[in-house]
């Protein structure tokens, strides 16, 4: 082994074995299907072209949560992260939400961000379910901690589900005060909050298999609210 | 009484909108005194419907901002507020004004910056307009008032969570043709309520109405300029006649009516519009319906004439209110899916049938139409206004 490679595996964390996320399908309020599946590395940087375009826009703090998402999905991509994993949402293939997250260790997750792209058909609120599914019913954890950075993430997250405040513990983003998704929290909630059908059917599966960017513009004007905003 | 007819019609996008109130109300306007093309004809009056700029924007007095705004000098001025019939009250003092001979051209206004604050103030802001004692203070909100409404209305006459469903899918589809609408989104039943998805994607607000069972919160204004008859033949525009107006008030507490399904402000306002104009709902060829809830749209039908009491959602899933029905109702895509600014509302629903009755309404154009008739209505029903407007050759 080279020195360089020594040097990188004392730079890298270290790794836990993680289950993979199965894939699911969605039908949203549109009737469109929405395959939920994880990626793997090599798909990051088609995700970053993404999420590039995102941190210039100030509207409902995707400024912030695209930078953050950019270096996180980064130091995914370099092993720079322990144990973080990404899902995306892809209607008809097409990039419509991206979720990510990671183990604390065995019992403890800690969610990082949700990103919509494809906005006013509750795709954030989905992804950020099946990023919840993931922790509780793939890794087992016992919780998963939680901050927001938007007044829409906060209505989703903490009212919505409801989460318990644990301010006690500071989250990783910006050492926000956490909050808490428990189990108990999380299937009580898995009725009216968390969906989607397994497995599946595989001409979905096989459109869903690579991911393709929706133009810039296209992006910008989802997420400024100039297309299918939210009821 | 002269005669008044509806010269210049404009309006913004409706959504979320980065501009202050009295910049988006000075946009509708500026298109809608474009569209008139006064020339040396000068606006004696301005009236401005909205609701809560004071509240929601910390600004008074915005009727005098919007002429200053327009350089309107020196015309009189003046803000009407009446709950979310706001706009079709402004429309009605804008006419009076014209017909006693007060003015000659008026300018109506309605615009609204309601994204301005969060949606749970939002929410407080358009329950404040409930009665404070018997309803606000137990915590009533207009979706709550709706959802009761909605329950008594099923359980009586038979409408089920799929005819809501279907005045949603259809305003939605109605809204995709039309580029001012805040919402730009097909819907279909499979997505809000046959899939097992459907409960995350249309959840529950006050049970039995469902997310898409209700308007969005929104930005916009619309604008209108009214002139004699006289006027608008000699500066050659096509005449849009205001037929007749209707106004009527019922309790303010929805419990205190002796049948709470009844919408006997609708009823009356309707007839005396109608009685105005010397036509029958039987005349309509389209109408704009205040759909705050899809069960409004269903029980304003009835309650207009349209349709027997309790028959509304028979004819809506048959596809009479549909674009290419015998009455298409809410081509526009209604408050539901074009949004509701709530000031805005009753003027962006005549902005609407001038269009579909000079034949300029795109591809939501309902052919033919000669008549049309609108119901802004306020509180729960409490103060409600109707409009006909008549296309003469």
């Amino acid at each position: 082994m080279s020195n360089v490679d020594e040097l990188e595996a004392l730079l890298r964390p270290p790794a836990m074995e993680m289950p993979p996320y199965p894939p699911k399908v969605i039908t949203l309020a549109s009737g469109e299907q929405m395959v939920v599946r994880q990626i793997d590395r090599d798909e990051v940087p088609t995700l970053l072209k993404a999420i590039a375009p995102l941190i210039w826009v100030e509207r409902d703090f995707y400024d912030v949560v695209a930078a953050r998402l950019f270096g996180e999905l980064l130091a995914y991509k370099r092993y720079r992260v322990r144990d973080e994993y990404c899902l995306v949402g892809l209607i008809d293939g097409v990039l419509a939400g991206i979720v990510n997250g990671r183990a604390v260790n065995g019992d403890v997750g800690m969610s990082y961000h949700t990103i919509t792209i494809r906005r006013g058909l509750r795709v954030g609120s989905h992804m950020f379910a099946a990023k919840m599914e993931y922790h509780m019913e793939y890794l087992n954890q016992k919780e998963v901690l939680i901050v927001a950075e938007s007044p829409i993430g906060f209505r989703r997250w903490m009212i919505e589900y409801p989460l318990q405040k644990k301010y006690e513990v500071q989250h990783e983003l910006g050492g926000v005060p956490s909050w808490t998704l428990t189990r108990d929290t999380y299937f009580k909630a898995k009725p009216r909050l968390v969906s989607g059908r397994r497995p599946v059917p595989p001409e979905l599966l096989e459109r869903a298999k690579t991911i393709t960017l929706p133009g810039e513009e296209t992006v910008k004007a989802q997420v400024l609210g100039e297309k299918g905003e939210g009821a | 009484m002269r005669e008044v007819a509806i010269i210049g019609a404009g309006m913004t996008k409706f959504g979320r909108s980065d501009l202050s109130l009295i910049e988006i109300m000075s946009e509708a306007a500026i298109r809608a005194l474009e569209d008139a093309a006064l020339g040396d004809q000068k606006v004696d009056s301005v009236y401005v419907a909205n609701m809560g700029a004071a509240r929601l924007n910390r600004q008074t007095a915005i009727a005098s901002a919007l002429v200053d705004q327009l350089n309107l000098f020196p015309a009189m001025a003046e803000a009407v507020e009446n709950g979310p019939a706001s706009g079709a009250s402004a429309f009605k003092n804008g006419f009076q004004a014209i017909a006693s001979g007060m003015a000659d051209v008026v300018l109506v206004t309605g615009g609204e910056r309601m994204r301005e604050v969060n949606n749970l103030e939002a929410t407080d802001f358009v329950a404040s307009m409930s009665h404070p004692q018997a309803e606000y203070i137990y915590g009533v909100t207009l979706p709550a008032l709706a959802g009761m409404f909605t329950r008594l209305y099923m359980d009586r006459y038979g409408v089920t969570a799929k005819h809501l469903a279907l005045v949603a899918i259809k305003n939605h589809a109605n809204a995709l043709k039309n580029p001012y609408a805040h919402i730009h989104q097909a819907i279909t039943i499979e997505g809000i309520l046959t899939a097992p998805e459907a409960v995350v994607n249309n959840p529950y607000i006050a049970d039995p109405l469902r997310l898409y069972d209700c308007c969005p919160v929104s930005d916009g204004a619309a604008a209108l300029v009214l002139t004699t008859r006289e006027i608008a033949e000699k500066l050659g525009k096509p005449i849009v006649k205001v037929g007749g107006i209707g106004q009527a008030t019922d309790t303010h507490a929805v419990h205190e009516r002796p049948d709470p399904t009844e919408l006997t402000a609708v009823k009356i306002a309707a007839q005396k519009a109608f009685q105005m104009a010397g036509i029958g709902p039987q005349d309509i060829d389209v109408a704009e319906l205040h759909d705050a809830f899809t069960i409004l749209e269903i029980a304003e039908s009835e309650e207009a004439g349209f349709f027997p009491k309790g028959e509304g959602h028979n004819a809506l899933e048959q596809g009479v209110t549909s674009l290419g029905g015998k009455l298409p109702i809410n081509p526009s895509g209604g408050l539901k899916a074009k949004g509701h600014p709530v000031g805005a509302t009753g003027v962006a629903q005549l902005v609407e049938l001038t269009w579909q009755l000079r034949g300029a309404a795109g591809d939501r154009q309902v052919e033919g139409a000669k008549n049309a008739f609108a119901c802004n209505f306020g509180g729960f029903g409490n103060n409600v206004v109707t409009t006909v407007l008549m296309r003469e050759e």
